[in-house]
């Protein structure tokens, strides 16, 4: 029976060698005409990343705890500042404070060029509908393909290292930051859009008055996702090299170490939690009536009070 | 004069074959005709207006009628598909996109049903945008805006949120904005529709008195014919996107085109929309101070009337007196002497509901001219009929509105 019906499959005539193009098409095709411009692609990461790194691992633990707390508390609360002065003091005494650091620059340095990438794109998709068709299918591909598939073109292109590895968590954590910045802008009222242009608005006076202002909270979430998403790619990021907690866990995983293994996974664990609860805050409903603005998160941060609430007055 | 806004031939058609939908629209072809053949929906069907400078024109129309698409077309927040749009005898449709930025910085503001405040400004930033769009600087703009806040009463609130207000001072608040331009063109797109009756008749009166002290032009949506009848100066009809009929607002309830506006106009208290112009006669003797009764009661008999105004030698009314109080005086007396004093007055569009009690005294009412003359008169003989005739009208077209 099954052999009656064999001549129905593709194999039965043989194999197509997808494979095999697939290596042609990366191997010699992208590689020698292309690597000096994939390789150049790497200075800008390479050189904010280093910077970070430098910065972050010449901060003295206490000053930088102190200053995360001091975030903490004003955009996410005293519980919030409590758990992360318990994190950091439990991270620094499993003995992963640098490790810790380099993986936080790895993910702020994927996060900046997710946004400075991302926010554009959103914006642009959300105010063109054939931009927002041509995008969804890669974004689609770009969350669903694993990560360890573009592993070997990345090491192939670009070499292995630390960038290498910020590069392959920008491809994972791009997405997020570009559909919610595209649903924000999608989602302000029609009419507040159709206020601006009565008066005489400019495109550009429409989006930076009214768009993004109220787009704002959607951004942020964004942000968040996309941050959270590259804490998860710090492991995967330590296959082709990159440092930190991810190669922590990785030499545990190699060695069968479980307890290597498991301080490297608290590290990633407790600043995944910290940096994620300071992002949500950043969205915070609570300042300015439901909508995130630049000066009421910078007055927040200083502890001058966000502009009184009146109550509502009846109709 | 010019008209400061008008239209010729304006459609506006929505959906896949804008041209030949006006095209079939030209014809003849009604909405639903032209929807089957073509998939496209005409929303705006051959309007055409006149509108003079500082008048408020109003446009009424149930859902659906595309009195919203209409006004959009105005400042071109919707593009009109085909005619002539003219605005101070500029062509805006011609206008670039520059010249039609200009149009919409200098000359029309609008307020929108829903308030459309930005949330994440203040009142008085909310105010100011127009003038923010424009590029004036962050002192006068704000100047301007408590200005034209405190012109609807909202002088204490610049610097609060929207969100803390109520409905009725956030529309005060889009009316602010609106006027804080000094635009010459005012376009209200059901602009009260989304408040309490209480409400909406304070802002109703507010937007007159603002009307005069801004002189500006307004454009005004509704679905509500008493705001139309109390706001307008002029009134449009609009169904299917068509005007069915355009006038004044005794005009419109008084001789209604067809049977569609006579339906909406069916419900309405006649005695507050026919004027004292319409029914007022120029024919109608006047008495002397120093005339006798007697001369008196003649004259008020072949008049057939049932009061009569006193005139002074210039023209100017002293009084008046009833068909009762000369036919019981004694014939010899002088009018002067049993006069009602001063005698009533109104304007040409003074509502007849307004003069009801001259009606009951059988005292006749005098419209004056500029100089302070009497130019004509309502006798409340006139003034009864006129009320009983509205009123027949009124209880027939109930009838015919159940059969």
């Amino acid at each position: 029976m099954t052999d009656f019906l064999s001549w129905l499959s593709p194999s039965h005539y043989g194999r197509l060698p997808f494979a095999d193009w697939v290596q042609w098409l990366v191997r010699d095709w992208l590689v020698p005409n292309f690597r000096p411009a994939f390789q150049a692609m790497q200075w800008p990461v390479d050189q904010v990343l280093r910077g970070l790194e430098a910065a972050l691992l010449a901060i003295p633990f206490p000053v930088f705890t102190l200053v995360l707390l001091l975030l903490a508390w004003r955009f996410a609360g005293r519980g919030v500042a409590l758990f992360t002065l318990v994190a950091m003091l439990f991270i620094d005494a499993i003995g992963v404070w640098a490790e810790t650091m380099t993986t936080l620059a790895m993910i702020l340095t994927a996060v900046f060029f997710c946004a400075i990438a991302g926010i554009p794109l959103g914006i642009w998709s959300a105010r063109s509908d054939r931009v927002a068709a041509t995008l969804r299918p890669v974004l689609d591909i770009m969350q669903t393909i694993p990560p360890f598939v573009y592993l070997v073109p990345i090491v192939m292109l670009f070499g292995v290292g630390m960038v290498p590895g910020v590069i392959a968590t920008i491809i994972f954590a791009l997405p997020p930051i570009i559909r919610l910045t595209s649903l924000g802008i999608r989602q302000v009222s029609e009419e507040l859009v159709e206020a601006a242009i009565a008066f005489g608005a400019t495109q550009r006076q429409i989006l930076f008055d009214v768009q993004i202002p109220l787009a704002m909270r959607t951004i942020m979430a964004g942000l968040n996702q996309t941050l959270m998403l590259a804490l998860s790619m710090a492991v995967i990021g330590a296959l082709i090299g990159a440092g930190g907690l991810g190669l922590t866990v990785y030499t545990g995983l190699g060695r069968l170490d479980v307890g290597r293994a498991a301080v490297g996974g608290v590290g990633i664990v407790l600043i995944a939690i910290v940096l994620d609860r300071i992002t949500q805050g950043l969205g915070d409903p609570s300042l300015r009536d439901g909508t995130w603005t630049f000066s009421g998160s910078v007055r927040r941060l200083l502890g001058l009070a966000p502009p009184r609430m009146q109550e509502k007055l009846g109709t | 004069m010019p008209a400061k806004l008008s239209m010729q031939g304006l459609y506006k058609v929505f959906g896949p074959a804008p041209e030949e939908a006006v095209e079939l629209a030209r014809g003849g072809s009604d909405k639903d005709e032209i929807y089957r053949r073509t998939g496209s929906v005409v929303a705006v069907n051959n309007v055409n207006l006149e509108v003079a400078a500082r008048e408020i024109f109003v446009v009424m129309g149930l859902s659906g009628s595309g009195k919203s698409t209409l006004v959009r077309c105005i400042n071109r927040l919707i593009e009109p598909t085909s005619g002539q749009l003219l605005i101070d005898g500029q062509d805006v449709l011609q206008a670039d996109e520059e010249g039609l930025r200009q149009l919409r910085l200098n000359k029309v503001s609008m307020v929108f049903q829903h308030f459309a405040l930005f949330p994440h400004r203040t009142v008085a930033e909310n105010a100011a945008y127009g003038l923010k769009v424009r590029g004036v600087g962050a002192a006068e703009r704000r100047a301007k805006a408590v200005e034209a806040l405190e012109a609807v009463g909202l002088g204490a609130w610049a610097d609060a949120l929207p969100a803390n207000l109520s409905g009725g001072m956030q529309q005060r608040v889009g009316l602010a904005r609106a006027l804080a331009v000094d635009p010459e063109i005012l376009l209200m797109d059901e602009p009260f529709s989304a408040l309490d009756p209480l409400i909406r008749r304070d802002m109703q009166n507010e937007l007159l008195a603002l009307q005069e002290r801004y002189a500006a032009t307004i454009v005004f949506i509704t679905h509500d014919l008493h705001e139309a009848l109390t706001l307008g100066s002029r009134i449009a009809i609009m169904r299917d996107g068509a005007f069915m009929q355009v006038g004044p607002p005794e005009e419109i309830v008084g001789a209604p085109a067809d049977d569609y506006v006579a339906n909406f106009t069916k419900e309405v208290d006649r005695s507050r929309v026919i004027t004292l112009g319409r029914i007022a006669r120029r024919d109608r003797p006047l008495l002397a101070p120093s005339e006798e009764a007697a001369a008196a009661s003649r004259k008020l008999q072949d008049a057939e009337v049932q009061g009569l105004l006193v005139a002074d030698s210039n023209g100017k009314p002293l009084g008046s007196v009833s068909a009762t109080a000369l036919l019981g005086a004694d014939p010899a007396v002088k009018v002067e002497d049993i006069m009602e004093r001063p005698a009533l007055t109104g304007e040409r569009d003074t509502p007849l509901a307004a003069v009801l009690e001259a009606g009951a005294l059988g005292a006749p009412v005098a419209l004056l001219d500029n100089q302070g003359r009497i130019d004509a008169s309502v006798d409340p003989g006139d003034l009864l009929s006129a009320l009983a005739a509205a009123r027949a009208e009124d209880q027939n077209l109930r009838v015919g509105g159940t059969a």
